[in-house]
């Protein structure tokens, strides 16, 4: 039987440096000032909390752990409460390491190439703009709501070739597993049978009727030997592929509107300047990286001088090692057209993001259709802005008042 | 003297991320997986040196080799 244990509520930090949790309120709030108190404590703190975890806190010992698949397994990538015993095929290649890791890899490789993405785009800005018709009458918009949660989902729908309209289904599945499944194993377990169950009806329509997309695609794909690929493995794909693709990119797209919501020289500069969006994105990306990983240490070793012990977690935070000023001059402004960015955003090493050229691509679409139409927007002082918790950093909700104030 | 740039990438190092393309699409291509490679020997032609050195410093995974020949 797996270990299920029932959530719990965890202590308010008082000693960030010796006591870190990166689900506390003060932390999904506001992270940047805790991120500097502990880069400034060491390039690695620990933590009792989630039976153990390390955080490098700079960019380079960052880098030294995606790079070490030895002493760090993929094999847990979400810090939280428990840990129960860990799925085969969990959700390959970002739960694989090496030496199956690469072949897991290189299957999801060819579909995000960029010049597959460039077929997308114009599904992806006749998405943005049927959005932006929805709500651009009303003067109002929540933009995380309305507008950056239905990008990612209507494009990996697309993608995988499910219906759009089960949107709120997959966007439930991911706050279950992201967020919810930090603390709460069975809401962990709901959503991932879940899932399999609605991929699992999928593929049995496929095996009738092929189609040209990424579960066909899957479902036919072979391994090295010239096999097919275990079932499980193409349902922990396909649950990697939706899970990955939708928080994530509404966190970035979120963060980057909010930003220019706040800071109009921005804004302006972008609108008389289209072309710097590409330039744009990386830097918003790094300065509000949605994504924060996870490795186990299996084997003891040292990171940046500091001694790591197996049995713990590690969080691997690319959104603090982006706020290393060693690395990023300015590194706590947002300095719209920064030409050196060698941002970890995606990740650093063998688990790049597969999904990054689509995010990219995603990220300027968003930005340059809403900047077309409505290059005009605020913060709604009446509204609350809230964040999610935890794996995955963005407005949940952005409330927003379009067109010049009054 | 105008010296003579050439880029190499270095296939163990490249994961991928395509920075490189983006920045300056003439020096660089990518394979079936959207891993980059130099475009022919890697010469620079003369007009992209910006280009060359803008790749090299926006590599994640400091791939990029640009040499002064």
């Amino acid at each position: 039987m797996s270990d299920v244990s029932q959530p719990t509520a965890h202590p308010p930090v008082t000693d960030w440096v010796n006591d870190f949790d990166h689900t506390d309120p003060q932390w999904t709030d506001d992270p940047f000032p805790i991120w500097e108190e502990l880069r400034a404590a060491s390039p690695v703190v620990h933590t009792e909390r989630f039976l153990g975890c390390y955080m490098p806190t700079t960019y380079e010992a960052v880098r030294e752990i995606a790079n070490d698949a030895e002493h760090f397994s993929s094999r847990r990538i979400i810090v939280r409460d428990v840990r129960p015993e860990v799925a085969r095929n969990a959700a390959p290649p970002i739960t694989s390491d090496p030496p199956v890791h690469k072949p897991a890899k290189q299957l999801l490789l060819p579909p995000f190439t960029p010049d597959a993405m460039k077929k997308l785009e114009p599904r992806m800005r006749a998405i943005c703009n049927e959005l932006i018709d929805g709500f651009i009458a009303d003067g109002k918009v929540d933009a995380a709501a309305q507008y950056g949660k239905y990008i990612p989902v209507q494009a990996i729908a697309h993608m995988l070739g499910i219906p759009e309209s089960d949107s709120d289904l997959f966007i439930n599945w991911i706050h279950m597993i992201l967020e919810l499944g930090i603390k709460d194993e069975n809401k962990l377990l709901q959503a991932v049978q879940e899932m399999s169950a609605y991929f699992r009806t999928h593929i049995e329509e496929r095996r009738s009727k092929p189609t040209k997309d990424l579960i066909s695609y899957l479902m036919n794909a072979k391994d090295k030997e010239g096999q097919p690929l275990e079932e499980s493995h193409v349902l922990g794909s396909l649950r990697l592929l939706l899970i990955a693709g939708i928080d994530t990119t509404w966190s970035a797209i979120g963060s980057s509107l909010w930003h220019l919501a706040r800071t109009p020289a921005d804004r302006e500069r972008l609108i008389a300047e289209p072309g710097l969006i590409p330039i744009a994105v990386e830097e918003l990306l790094r300065a509000y990286s949605p994504v924060t990983m996870a490795r186990e240490v299996v084997k003891e070793t040292t990171v940046s001088g500091c001694p790591v012990k197996a049995g713990n977690m590690v969080l691997l935070s690319f959104p603090a090692a982006n706020r290393d000023p060693k690395m990023f001059p300015d590194a706590d402004k947002v300095v719209i057209d920064r030409r050196e960015n060698r941002h970890a955003a995606f990740g650093l090493g063998i688990h790049r993001c597969v999904g990054s050229n689509l995010a990219r691509m995603e990220m300027q679409v968003a930005l340059e259709e809403w900047l077309k139409r409505i290059p005009d927007f605020r913060l709604d002082p009446a509204g609350t802005v809230t964040w999610s918790q935890g794996t995955v950093r963005g407005p949940r909700q952005l409330p927003f008042l379009l067109g010049k104030a009054m | 003297m105008a010296e003579r740039l050439r880029v190499h990438v270095d296939p163990d190092k490249c994961q991928g991320h395509a920075r490189c393309k983006a920045l300056a699409p003439e020096l660089f291509e990518l394979d079936e997986y959207g891993n980059a490679h130099e475009a022919g020997d890697g010469t620079v032609p003369p007009g992209l040196e910006d280009k060359a050195w803008l790749a090299k410093s926006n590599c994640p995974e400091i791939a990029i080799d640009v040499i002064e020949e």
